[in-house]
């Protein structure tokens, strides 16, 4: 086996190969938990932790995983650590947790944590894997926290539940525009920012 | 070693589970503390939030130590049934902070399932309802607090009712919910929309309480809805009034009671000051 640059494997996913705007994976729960600032972070790094322990038991076991039965075997490792991830925020961070409510435990169904496992983590070794893990979760991430600025910003006229917006704006008439909060905005912004990597990154443009 | 046979995948697949579950129940049961004391003690922030509310001078904030507060202004903490009766009593932690014992959003499912086997005109249930009750002393004013439990648009929704000594005046509320929209139906939980609620009073018979679209335009047993959130407002405007409908026989008992205490002492008093009065009659 090849070595594995491992800067590359990590910086990757964050912007050439990100898995929300160029490989459009995860897009319900980037709808779902980007109306305020901090729940996005909350879930950028559950997602984050996530996929890279995943990746890392995954590669670890991927010598000894019967074939027939590697997607199963996949499904019970995430879900493993989306359980752990979601007892732990209910413990230490109650409130967050109650902001996220079902979304943590819909982190099993995100098609990136699967689609690494699959696609990277049982073809390589346990360091490369748990870096692409964390590639990709922070490239997520990053999307995650991209599009919840604007729509706390635009839609509550919030940063993180502190005021930005001068209260004076709103006396002069500035409303906020109700629509960020719903979620057809976020995946008007997540097209607005696949159309702005693919006018910077020629490359990624289909012929 | 041949990965793809049988044996091998149905002996790798129970190892795997059987480890993955054990690593589960260990977590489980050392964060399970925490947890319910997470839940302990949001409960026991939200009553004390909703009684606060009735007194500027009292406030809550994010660095208020919740537990030892709640210790210091409860006076007592029970259960009632729908018949006004009290049936058991909470802990209220004045020995041991650990031991404070409230009912959770988890009790209050329970007791709403029964009330809506109630509603439903199913049999007579109003004396196996346990519903709880918090008395807290507010600078020298008597608060009672009264949770309430329903349905919302997405999931469910509940709060607690602070309501001063006549039993039908609100002082504070609380509102939370699980699951309503962000920025629309959860908006209850927000201080423009709780604000409304201190110095409302329950009406009478079946219409207590509403929620009103378009305004409540002043009326007494009514506060405004949120726009954009029609059915999490009527929701909770319907679980606030079914709620207090069970508390009522409990509150007006509790309120006559008191009157008729305060009347006796009145009584007592001026019999006493009768007498005083007499024995200096005798003695001039």
């Amino acid at each position: 086996m090849k070595d594995f640059d491992f800067k590359e494997t990590f910086l990757n996913p964050i912007f050439k190969g990100n898995p929300i705007s160029v490989l459009v994976l995860g897009i319900c729960s980037s709808l779902a938990v980007t109306v305020q600032l901090k729940g996005a972070c909350v879930m950028a790094l559950s997602v984050t932790i996530v996929t890279a322990l995943s990746s890392l038991v995954a590669s670890l076991l991927r010598n000894t995983i019967p074939n027939r039965i590697r997607i199963i075997v996949q499904l019970v490792v995430v879900a493993l650590m989306v359980i752990l991830v979601d007892q732990v925020l209910k413990a230490y961070v109650y409130s967050v947790s109650k902001t996220l409510s079902v979304y943590i435990g819909l982190i099993i169904t995100n098609c990136i944590v699967m689609g690494r496992i699959e696609a990277f983590a049982l073809g390589n070794k346990p360091f490369a894997s748990f870096m692409d893990g964390l590639g990709n979760g922070i490239g997520y991430g990053l999307i995650l926290v991209i599009v919840a600025f604007f729509r706390e910003l635009l839609g509550s006229g919030t940063l993180f539940g502190f005021r930005i917006i001068p209260e004076s704006f709103y006396d002069l008439g500035y409303m906020n525009n109700g629509l960020m909060i719903l979620p057809p905005m976020a995946l008007i912004l997540l097209g607005c920012i696949i159309w702005a990597q693919r006018s910077i990154q020629k490359e990624l443009q289909e012929k | 070693m041949n990965t793809n046979s049988n044996t091998y995948t149905v002996i790798y697949s129970t190892v795997l589970v059987v480890v993955v579950a054990a690593v589960l129940a260990f977590a489980a049961m050392a964060l399970k503390p925490m947890q319910d004391e997470n839940v302990k003690k949001e409960t026991i922030t939200q009553v004390l939030t909703a009684a606060a509310q009735s007194d500027a001078d009292v406030t809550i904030s994010e660095d208020t130590n919740v537990m030892e507060m709640y210790v210091e202004k409860i006076t007592d903490a029970f259960y009632v049934d729908g018949n006004g009766n009290r049936k058991g009593q909470m802990n209220m932690g004045k020995e041991d902070l650990n031991k404070i014992q409230v009912a959770t959003t988890a009790d209050l499912k329970n007791q709403n399932d029964i009330i809506k086997k109630i509603e439903a005109g199913q049999a007579d249930l109003l004396s196996s309802l346990e519903l709880p009750v918090y008395v807290l002393d507010i600078n020298g004013k008597e608060i009672t607090v009264i949770p309430c439990y329903g349905a919302g648009l997405w999931g469910p929704i509940w709060g607690y009712l602070a309501v001063t000594e006549d039993g039908k005046t609100i002082a504070g509320a609380v509102f939370d919910h699980k699951s309503e929209t962000p920025g629309l139906g959860a908006k209850i939980t927000e201080d423009f929309f709780q604000g409304q609620f201190p110095g409302k009073k329950f009406g009478e018979g079946e219409e207590r309480f509403a929620v009103v679209k378009g305004g409540a335009k002043g009326a007494e047993n009514g506060v405004d809805a949120i726009s954009g959130a029609t059915i999490t407002s009527q929701a909770l405007g319907k679980t606030i009034n079914t709620w207090s409908k069970y508390y009522e026989p409990y509150l007006s008992k509790a309120a006559a009671a008191k009157q008729a205490a305060a009347e006796m002492a009145a009584a007592q008093e001026a019999a006493e000051e009768a007498e005083a009065e007499e024995t200096e009659n005798v003695e001039e």
